[in-house]
């Protein structure tokens, strides 16, 4: 007769793997010289374009695993933000809420995500990487900012204006890109591939 | 990948990671406590012989404090419109000395060493069922994953140039994420095959 084996609570090994690959995503998307667009005239960071890839194809709880695992390996000491930045003198500068929002960032954009079933639409996608990849982390960042400063809300606020329509973009981006994917690849939707990993 | 740490024999890099972070914590904690001018003086004094006493040298020192430089001046100007320059100079040098002394931690400690100190700290969370195996995993791999997702970007991007496509993102980014995706889910069906899913 054969054994039963018993259903495994948690994660997935097929989840391991792409938490871990995701977080090295979005750190070689840091790196200088791995993404340069434009044709090399603008170097901007798509670091939280990663965040919002990483919420928008893994849904909540991977892409905001996959975010923690990349932040405990710069508190480490690994200089995977970008500018070769890490180690711990990130975590009491001033954008460390910043960097700390990406978590809920992450989670919230796939929350959404996965509420759109197995066919996210476009509309759904944008409002996913606006709400956590720019909403969220804004919300985190410029409290944190102003405790860490000694500066009023207002101010602090007023010092992260000039990164706003930078972050738009990149969230108008990412949603482009995780559609593009998601048609490519039916899996890049989380909860696609829930329902194919709990198929076995 | 060996981080920023600059290799040495100082009491510093002797001390356990952990005792470090707790040092941390505790410095911080009173730096942010401290506004009379004189304690900070104090205290920029103490973290120059800290980084004295450590030997890592100027140059590391520095680039340490370096990507704080443009907002310690608008945070100054800001703090010196709004309060004065008493609150001005303390709030700037609270900043600076905060992310130096961090640092200092950083620059002193093997990357491996404060790993395995977060890890010791991260078990208590086997009660709520997180298996401390899988959680080293995790990390390793992804630590793994960073050359080997670095070229495939190389290689997706000299793929789109040859094609002529060198302007747009999404001609770059979504062969990269597919990409990335299949090498995630491959490597998910080897490990599961090799029966990590019954550990």
């Amino acid at each position: 007769m054969m054994q039963t084996r018993p259903h495994r609570r948690g994660l997935r090994t097929a989840d391991l793997a792409r938490i871990s690959v995701f977080a090295a995503l979005i750190a070689v998307l840091g790196l200088p010289g791995a993404l340069n667009v434009f044709g090399n005239t603008v170097p901007i960071t798509l670091q939280t374009f990663g965040v919002m890839l990483a919420g928008a194809i893994l849904g909540s709880w991977r892409g905001a695993l996959a975010v923690a695992v990349l932040i405990l390996l710069v508190a480490a000491g690994l200089p995977l933000l970008a500018g070769g930045r890490g180690g711990l003198g990130v975590f009491t500068g001033p954008s460390v809420g910043f960097l700390l929002g990406w978590i809920p960032g992450a989670a919230l954009t796939g929350w959404i995500v996965e509420r759109g079933g197995a066919s996210p639409g476009s509309v759904r996608l944008l409002v996913a990487c606006l709400a956590g990849g720019v909403g969220v982390i804004y919300l985190v960042g410029i409290p944190v900012q102003a405790a860490v400063t000694g500066l009023p809300l207002g101010q602090a606020a007023l010092l992260s204006l000039a990164f706003v329509p930078g972050d738009v973009a990149k969230a108008v981006i990412a949603s482009i890109v995780a559609r593009g994917t998601q048609r490519a690849y039916p899996a890049a939707v989380p909860t696609v591939h829930r329902e194919r990993v709990k198929a076995g | 990948m060996t981080g920023v740490y600059v290799p040495g024999d100082s009491p510093l890099h002797r001390l356990p990671a952990g005792a470090k972070l707790l040092g941390l914590a505790l410095l911080c904690t009173t730096l942010f406590l401290l506004g009379s001018p004189l304690w900070l003086g104090g205290s920029t004094v103490l973290v120059v012989l800290l980084y004295a006493v450590s030997g890592v040298g100027p140059g590391a020192a520095w680039a340490q404090v370096k990507p704080l430089r443009w907002f310690a001046v608008a945070l100054f100007v800001m703090q010196f419109v709004l309060v004065d320059l008493h609150g001005a100079v303390s709030a700037t040098l609270r900043l600076v000395l905060a992310v130096a002394l961090a640092g200092l931690v950083t620059l002193t400690t093997r990357f491996a060493d404060m790993m395995a100190c977060f890890e010791r700290c991260l078990a208590p969370l086997r009660l709520l069922g997180v298996d401390p195996f899988r959680v080293s995993l995790v990390l390793s791999l992804a630590v793994r994953s960073v050359p080997v997702i670095s070229a495939l970007a190389t290689r997706v991007r000299e793929a789109q140039q040859a094609r002529g496509l060198s302007w747009s993102v999404r001609a770059f980014a979504v062969p990269l994420v597919v990409s990335v995706l299949r090498h995630a889910d491959a490597m998910g069906e080897a490990m599961s095959a090799r029966g990590l899913d019954d550990h």
